[in-house]
């Protein structure tokens, strides 16, 4: 385990669980201190994040946008623990997520993380039901069946629950993901583009139908996206540029 | 890509397909690097190797078959007969102006002093040779020279076996029948001496003049007598027209083509079963190719739909990857021609040695091109279907990935692969039958296997709901696949058989062939036992402690009619059931059934049998020269008319070396023909002394040893059975490819849903468990549907081509069960290793 060096060393507790509780106490939900990636391409080291720092309360809902490269998508992986940083550390709820193995990352995932992708990312060999049922299944919930379905009924797909994917629409495809991503009640909801395979009517309907959860459950929401729009409704934009981020107020107040 | 061929209008069709070409081949490089194409070619490679290994063997084999062809005979023709050849065919043949030469072919016994040893003497006339050359030493293993003539009166060359056997030396006196000769020459090699497989005893050749001084022809005495003729082609021809109308029963011409017919007829059945074996090896080859070109078809949708978006036509993409494809195949097959060429130095080493000729002519490059075309046909039958879909791939998918090809129809898609082994079929069986047989058999058992696949996945599917999260995940994937996973159960399934065949239902059929040839099974007949000597011998062999020799009365007859329905030759088409009818065969009686023999149809003798004339058929027989039950039966045995009835047919296990009888009748039916006794004994290797006694006291009963044909037999099997697994190998080599391919198949979706499950929580162990889940549920149907299938070709294989009982093991089943369950789960596991390694963004990222 690496030791803290904010919050300095010698006290005989685990530093990361007494940030865990300081975290909680303070509400955040997200803190990331001098985040960096460098991946190695065919033309020399590239750097795709360099010295992050934010921090994210809890039921906030922060849109990250920026250009296409600006390492959007890689920031989500780092915040949600699919992939390692170069350097820099991330708090998810509290704990530090480079002290936790892969396997402790996927303990920490099932029990508070739900992401919606842009390419839905739906497993094809399950049925809209059990895809909705897995991160519950996967979080050892007993009655996994009927909360699941509960949830596709939220989303106005009880209808279709014993269908296949390839059986669903593209927006009511990324209706089953959400219903997945809420499933088990996760602290962070992690949205990757969630609008951009679909076309604005339905993309307008799944973005209300994503606030709409996330007010219900309080969910702390970290949208990544380049649609404006979507970003006007959150809270907070944080503005990727060249793998450097800045805070930028919201264009304008909308949804609440 | 620097450059997309397709504003190329103004360039000659020459310089486009030669830019397609240079495209195709960089894309070949690329793909290599990448491995996409590695089991593509090695299944490939595999197909051409195996076929150009059997393809040089046989080519070697026919060379030296052709080579000695015309020699075979020592004639261009030749008249044989089991009686003295009629002077009025001979005289035919010389106003034809051809040449003769007078031979006589009789096992005798040699003595010498104390030693004793059964020869095949062949006495020649004049002239013999008439094609070829006798090769003599003036002593054993010494330099070899063509002889000048035969024999003189009172000498006779004989083979270094028979010297050793006897204790002898060039220039000792032999005794034969009541001459005596002096050892001349050894006789080194002779044209027509008798298939080489298959010769049992020691040659002595002596002159033609000097058989009537040995006694050892009697009337009814067993010689063949043959009659050499050689001359123009035209001569022979119209000898041939002139003489086919008039022989007479028993009498034959033998042209160079019928030379060594048992050797020729072994070697051809055992090149036609290697060449069976090879194919096996493609065709399982083929549906590895067809599994890889899939994937690799599928990976490269995005290409071409990038490709068909900046403007190339559909005609451009066919040809850049048949280009691609065509070249990998040349690459792959000279591979596979180079591992064939090799290969077949083991195959001639195996089976060489059943060749007379030690050495085999070096292989002709014959056999190159029909093996490079085997290639190319499993590539376009097999591969190139799954690749011609890519021109069908919609350039929308750029926008909307989830776009692939239109489906194709099923017959689009296997079709060519059908007309692919069938075409390899019929080329390489050279029989329609046969070669449908075969693919038949492969066809039915792809069909009987996705079937019961298909079946066993959608009982899974009832699974689903009552295992945990793991096995859930695993179990839907199987079933919700559904038409996949059967297609993966047959391939698995096809290589977990040919994993089984190879090895433990072929130990089996093995061992089983071997256990109906037991070690102490007969190895001496007595025959020609006198009516009067059978209490004696008996009594002589039982004080030598033989105790349960059966003695066995024997009457030559002919079957003469049917039912009041003359039949002769003619009646029949089979050559075996003409060779039945032509020639006299062996009746014999007796009031008890032999225990090895079975009533298959019909009953026993009865009271009042033997006065009504009863006869039991062996049912080989009847089957062959169509007689049924309650027949009545006529023969001609010593000139007299026989006539019975058949009341049962029997089984008779041939090939357990005792003796036994076509036609069986109840004691008093043959009481008034002449006839002779026949039995059969173990006598193991110390115990030889006891012929040489029973010889003194009975000197008109004949020893025939069978030990050195029973080796041979027991060798003919050892070799062919490790010249058939050699070939095996590379099925087992393709087998293997097919469960590589089969695996790597699905690997690009489960690294998909891998990595989904981990982005949702899971941890690895639970992937881990419900890809073993998946993977070992999988390797369990295809294992248990292989050991059905194996176990099936295992019993047909024993019951209708080896002909014994095959016995039913359990350890088929779990061994299939089990290295399905554990080699494919663990093999799956694996090939997903780098997915679950790598952090789950960077993999959903990549796919």
């Amino acid at each position: 385990m690496r030791v803290d060096h904010e919050q300095g060393t010698g006290s005989g507790v685990d530093p990361s669980a007494r940030l865990a509780v300081n975290d909680s106490a303070n509400n955040i939900m997200i803190r990331v201190e001098d985040l960096g990636k460098q991946v190695v391409s065919p033309e020399g080291p590239l750097v795709i994040l360099t010295a992050v720092d934010f921090r994210i309360g809890r039921g906030e809902r922060v849109a990250v946008v920026g250009a296409s490269g600006s390492g959007k998508s890689t920031l989500l992986g780092l915040l949600a623990g699919l992939d390692a940083p170069s350097s820099g550390r991330v708090w998810l709820a509290g704990v530090d997520l480079g002290a936790l193995d892969e396997d402790g990352r996927a303990l920490l995932r099932a029990e508070r993380v739900g992401f919606v992708f842009q390419s839905f990312q739906l497993l094809p060999g399950l049925t809209a039901l059990e895809n909705v049922m897995l991160p519950l299944e996967l979080a050892g919930q007993a009655d996994a069946r009927r909360q699941a379905f509960e949830l596709l009924e939220r989303v106005g797909l009880g209808a279709r629950a014993r269908h296949y994917p390839a059986q669903l629409s593209g927006g009511e495809q990324q209706r089953v993901a959400i219903a997945r991503a809420f499933a088990g009640n996760p602290d962070v909801l992690f949205a990757d583009e969630p609008t951009g395979n679909l076309d604005q009517k339905t993309g307008h309907r799944i973005v209300e139908l994503l606030f709409a959860l996330n007010r219900e459950q309080g969910t702390t929401l970290v949208l990544v996206t380049h649609d404006t729009e979507l970003a006007a409704y959150c809270d907070r934009v944080l503005e990727l540029d060249d793998g450097r981020l800045s805070e930028r107020p919201p264009a304008r107040t909308a949804g609440g | 890509m620097a450059s997309i061929p397709t504003a190329m209008g103004s360039r000659s069709v020459a310089q486009r397909w030669l830019h397609t070409l240079r495209l195709a081949l960089r894309a070949l490089r690329r793909d290599w690097q990448s491995g996409e194409l590695r089991v593509l070619a090695l299944a490939l490679l595999i197909a051409v190797a195996s076929v150009a290994a059997v393809g040089f063997f046989n080519d070697r084999v026919q060379q030296a078959m052709e080579r000695k062809a015309s020699e075979l005979l020592g004639a261009d023709l030749v008249i044989a007969a089991p009686n003295p050849i009629r002077p009025e065919l001979i005289e035919a043949a010389r106003r034809q102006g051809l040449q003769t030469a007078a031979l006589q072919n009789f096992r005798s016994v040699v003595l010498a002093g104390d030693a004793m040893q059964l020869a095949e003497v062949k006495a020649a006339g004049p002239g013999y040779p008439l094609r070829g050359a006798l090769l003599i030493s003036d002593r054993p293993f010494g330099p070899a020279r063509p002889a000048d003539g035969i024999p003189n009166p009172g000498q006779v060359w004989v083979d270094e076996r028979l010297l050793s056997a006897l204790q002898r030396q060039v220039g000792d006196m032999v005794e034969l029948g009541t001459g005596q000769f002096r050892i001349q020459q050894i006789l080194t090699d002779e044209p027509d001496r008798a298939g080489a497989v298959f010769s049992i005893a020691p040659r002595v050749l002596m002159n033609l003049a000097d058989v009537p001084a040995t006694g050892l022809i009697q009337p009814g005495s067993r010689v063949e007598y043959r009659q050499l003729l050689a001359g123009e082609p035209a001569a022979l021809a119209a000898f041939r027209d002139w003489a086919q109308t008039r022989l007479q029963v028993g009498e034959k011409l033998q042209g160079v083509r019928d030379a060594r017919a048992e050797l020729r007829v072994a070697l051809e059945r055992a090149q036609r079963f290697l060449n069976l074996a090879a194919l096996v090896s493609v065709i399982l080859a083929g549906v590895g190719v067809a599994i890889a070109a899939r994937r690799f078809a599928a990976r490269h949708w995005d290409s071409v739909a990038i490709l068909r978006c900046v403007g190339a036509t559909q005609g451009v993409i066919v040809r850049l990857f048949a280009l691609e494809l065509l070249a990998l195949a040349v690459l792959a097959g000279m591979a596979g021609l180079a591992v064939g060429y090799g290969a077949q130095f083991g195959l001639s080493e195996v089976l060489g040695s059943l060749l007379s000729q030690a050495d085999l002519p070096a292989p002709s490059w014959q056999p190159l091109l029909p093996a490079l075309l085997t290639g190319f046909i499993t590539l376009l039958g097999f591969g190139l279907p799954p690749l011609l879909r890519l021109r069908a791939v919609p350039p929308l998918r750029v926008l909307r990935r989830d776009l692939g090809p239109v489906d194709a129809r099923l017959l689009a898609l296997y079709g060519p692969a059908v007309a692919a082994t069938l075409a390899l079929l019929i080329w390489q069986a050279g029989e329609w039958r046969l070669a449908l047989y075969v693919c038949g058999g492969v066809a039915g058992t792809v069909v009987v296997l996705a079937l019961a696949a298909w079946g066993l996945v959608r009982a899974l599917g009832l699974l689903r709901g009552r295992v945990g999260v793991a096995w859930r995940f695993g179990v839907a994937n199987i079933a919700r696949r559904g038409s996949g996973s059967t297609v993966q159960v047959v391939a698995l399934g096809l290589g977990l058989m040919a994993l089984l065949m190879l090895t433990l239902v072929r130990a089996e059929l093995l061992a089983n062939w071997r256990a109906s040839l037991p070690a102490d099974a007969p190895n001496h007949f007595l025959i020609n036992i006198q009516p009067d000597e059978v209490a004696g011998v008996r009594a002589f062999l039982h004080e030598r402690g033989l105790q349960d020799v059966e003695l066995f009365p024997m009457v030559r007859g002919r079957l003469t009619a049917i039912n009041d329905r003359a039949v002769g030759p003619d009646d029949y088409e089979d050559s075996r059931a003409k060779r039945l009818v032509e020639r006299e065969f062996n009746l014999s009686w007796t009031d008890r059934l032999q225990g090895d023999n079975r009533i298959v149809a019909g009953r026993w003798w009865q009271d009042g049998d033997s006065a009504m004339g009863a006869a039991s058929v062996e049912k080989g027989l009847a089957q062959d020269l169509g007689i049924a039950l309650h027949d009545t039966l006529r023969f001609q045995v010593a000139g007299q008319p026989l006539e019975a009835q058949v009341t049962s047919l029997r089984s008779v296990e041939w090939d357990s070396f005792r003796a036994n009888f076509f036609v069986v009748f109840p004691s008093g039916v043959l009481d008034r023909y002449p006839a002779t006794w026949i039995t059969s004994f173990h006598l193991s290797a110390g115990q030889q002394t006891v012929l040489a006694d029973l010889v003194r006291r009975y000197p008109s009963v004949t020893v025939l040893d069978v030990d050195a044909l029973m080796n041979k037999v027991r060798e003919i099997m050892d070799r062919v059975s490790t010249a058939v697994e050699y070939v095996f190998l590379f099925t087992l080599a393709a087998g293997l490819i097919v469960l590589y391919a089969a695996i790597q198949a699905t690997q690009d979706e489960r690294r998909f849903e891998s990595a989904i499950l981990r982005t949702l929580g899971a941890r690895r162990a639970v992937v881990r468990r419900s890809l073993l889940a998946e993977f070992a549920l999988l390797g369990l149907l295809a294992g248990v549907l292989a050991a059905a299938a194996a176990t099936l070709l295992g019993y047909v294989l024993a019951s209708h081509v080896f002909d014994f009982a095959y016995r039913w093991s359990p350890w088929v089943w779990l061994a299939g069960g089990g290295i399905g369950m554990l080699g494919v789960g663990l093999a799956g596991l694996l090939g997903a290793r780098s997915a679950l390694n790598q952090p789950p963004w960077r993999a959903l990222r990549e796919l």
